[in-house]
């Protein structure tokens, strides 16, 4: 059936993370996207890859973009337990950039982790080398990634991936991949690979059990 | 939260007209009930509204709510002061667009717009049914509804569609025939009715049923305080004390002081009567009885000896729920029950809890998100069904 849906131009990725998390699902994988916003990366990975879908979205004009798309998605406070939910139920549960938001990040990999096989959590690194030079100069970072003055950001815990690594050690969460993704107008984006914790402007883990 | 008033779009669907289907004349062609009875010569009334396509895979039944009918959009007669029940939404261009859909609205039986029920004639005596009408369930009126779409020659309904009682409807459909249900939108509705509605029921039916014009269900003019007072209790369920407080707020309906009498002084209270009195003009006191009783038993898991897994184990289709965030008569945890159950049942689930303040009677004022909501999921379940 999914071979009769057209995609469409407005339905195309666009975020740098977003196409990386695209191309490490395989085939006919089941989905479900945390905060999925308007279903873009979902409406991609339902149509390219054939993926059993579902998001999870609070904002009630979001929820009425993924319906539009035909993407299924519940109406859920990340901040709470996703008891609509059952365990190992997905192959992938994804996390793009929300992790920072939300009360406890700690609890949420976990509630990931009952759900999914797997977990892909896409965040903005806070050690990047250019928000490191603005804290040493006494300010919080406003940088590409990071756009939001202090005041105004709905980033409540930001980390560096030396931070969630460190997490993950402690709740004896597995890494199974790490992509660290740098774009353009980065500093030194060329030296990412080596040290991606001052150079990556956000990254991707792989996660399980 | 917005309570502002709501006005709804014009009419686009002009003049209508009900049609009857008429069935269960023959001993094999009756209508076999819950309750163990039968009932024979029901006639259905029904509207529809666009054009069936060739292949007949465009169709979309639409279920009313308790005091709802078949007359869902447009006008009969061009005098009509008010249009159908759910008129915003259905039209070109609307979320049950007549140029792309076939929409189907029937009487519910039981009801007393047309479709058989308790005030009809019982075929073996020749008087009304009255109190002899049989107690019948949700799952009946389904029943006798699919006689009709089999009567129109549709095998798959596109989707089924319903708010409160209607969605109640909608949810047993694909229970009892999973293969003739496309996707089903499920709307401030519960897939189980739970202690504080049949609460109110009783209530309701207790007025009537005190009313000496009753006369145990053998009246000729309509026990009409009982049936008033039966309207305005669940009239106040359907409202919240946001749009109660914004709609009446403390003002009075006629004086500028307090009578300091037991007469009508608020414009509440003069509000719930007009409610209460223009209900006996259009409904059946015993029809009240039956629906009512019928919302009672209603659980779309009695089949399946309470199991609901077992309920669902044939149902793959997809699901549209919507839940309003200040109806306490079907609050957002019975939409959200039914999404997780679908959820682990595999079926595609869209659940969505509407911020409003309009209390039970939202899904027929909200008409704009719902209605971004319905034309989206629809418009995605057409392209899958018919291209």
């Amino acid at each position: 059936m999914t071979s009769n849906i057209k995609f469409q131009d407005t339905d195309r990725i666009t975020r740098s993370d977003l196409e990386a998390i695209a191309d490490m699902i395989p085939q006919k994988a089941k989905i479900l996207d945390l905060g999925c916003g308007p279903g873009r990366l979902l409406k991609a990975l339902k149509t390219l890859k054939q993926a059993k879908v579902m998001g999870v979205e609070l904002d009630q004009d979001m929820i009425i973009e993924c319906v539009q798309r035909g993407v299924p998605v519940v109406q859920a406070n990340l901040n709470e337990e996703l008891c609509e939910f059952p365990d190992n139920s997905y192959d992938y549960v994804i996390l793009s950039r929300t992790l920072q938001e939300v009360k406890h990040p700690d609890l949420l990999l976990t509630e990931m982790l009952r759900i999914g096989k797997h977990g892909i959590v896409s965040f903005m690194n806070f050690g990047q080398l250019e928000a490191r030079l603005q804290i040493l100069f006494g300010r919080m970072p406003v940088t590409k990634s990071l756009p939001k003055k202090w005041y105004e950001t709905s980033n409540i815990h930001p980390a560096t991936l030396a931070d969630f690594r460190n997490l993950c050690k402690d709740r004896g969460i597995r890494i199974l991949k790490e992509i660290p993704i740098s774009q353009k107008g980065d500093l030194l984006k060329f030296l990412t690979p080596l040290c991606p914790n001052l150079f990556a402007s956000n990254c991707i883990f792989v996660i399980s059990k | 939260m917005a309570t502002e008033k709501k006005t709804p779009p014009p009419s686009a669907v002009g003049i209508v007209q009900s049609q009857d289907f008429h069935f269960g004349d023959s001993p094999e062609d009756v209508l076999q009930l819950d309750c163990g009875r039968t009932l024979r010569s029901v006639t259905i009334r029904y509207e529809t509204y666009g054009k069936l396509n060739a292949e007949k895979t465009n169709a979309i039944l639409v279920e009313h709510a308790l005091t709802g009918d078949a007359h869902l959009a447009g006008y009969h007669t061009e005098n009509d002061r008010k249009p159908g029940w759910w008129d915003a939404v259905v039209g070109p261009g609307r979320p049950f667009d007549t140029d792309k859909y076939f929409i189907i609205c029937s009487n519910i039986l039981g009801g007393c717009s047309g479709s058989t029920g308790p005030s009809s004639i019982d075929p073996d005596t020749g008087e009304p049914y009255r109190m002899n009408f049989p107690v019948i369930t949700i799952a009946d009126m389904v029943r006798a509804q699919k006689r009709l779409i089999d009567h129109l020659g549709i095998k798959k309904l596109m989707a089924v569609v319903g708010g409160s009682m209607g969605g109640m409807l909608a949810n047993q459909w694909p229970i009892l025939y999973p293969e003739t249900v496309g996707s089903v939108i499920s709307i401030a509705t519960a897939i189980q009715i739970t202690a504080q509605s049949i609460a109110f029921n009783w209530v309701g039916r207790e007025a009537i049923m005190a009313d000496p014009g009753w006369k145990n269900g053998n009246y000729t003019e309509q026990p009409q305080k009982g049936l008033a007072i039966a309207r305005m209790l669940a009239h106040i369920t359907y409202l919240s004390d946001e749009s109660m407080s914004n709609k009446f707020g403390r003002a009075l309906q006629s004086s500028t002081d307090y009578s300091f009498n037991f007469n009508s002084d608020f414009r509440v209270e003069s509000y719930l009567n007009y409610q209460g009195n223009s209900f006996v003009e259009r409904f059946d006191a015993n029809s009240y009885l039956y629906i009512t009783r019928a919302i009672d038993y209603f659980d779309v898991s009695l089949d399946h000896d309470g199991d609901y897994k077992k309920a669902f184990q044939h149902v793959k289709c997809p699901y549209l729920i919507v839940s309003f965030s200040s109806d306490w008569l079907f609050p957002e945890y019975h939409s959200r029950g039914l999404a997780k159950m679908l959820v682990e049942n595999g079926n595609d689930v869209t659940f969505c809890n509407i911020q409003s303040g309009y209390g039970h009677d939202a899904f027929l004022l909200e008409y704009e998100t719902l209605g971004k909501l319905m034309t989206g999921f629809l418009s995605n379940i057409s392209q899958e069904v018919i291209g």
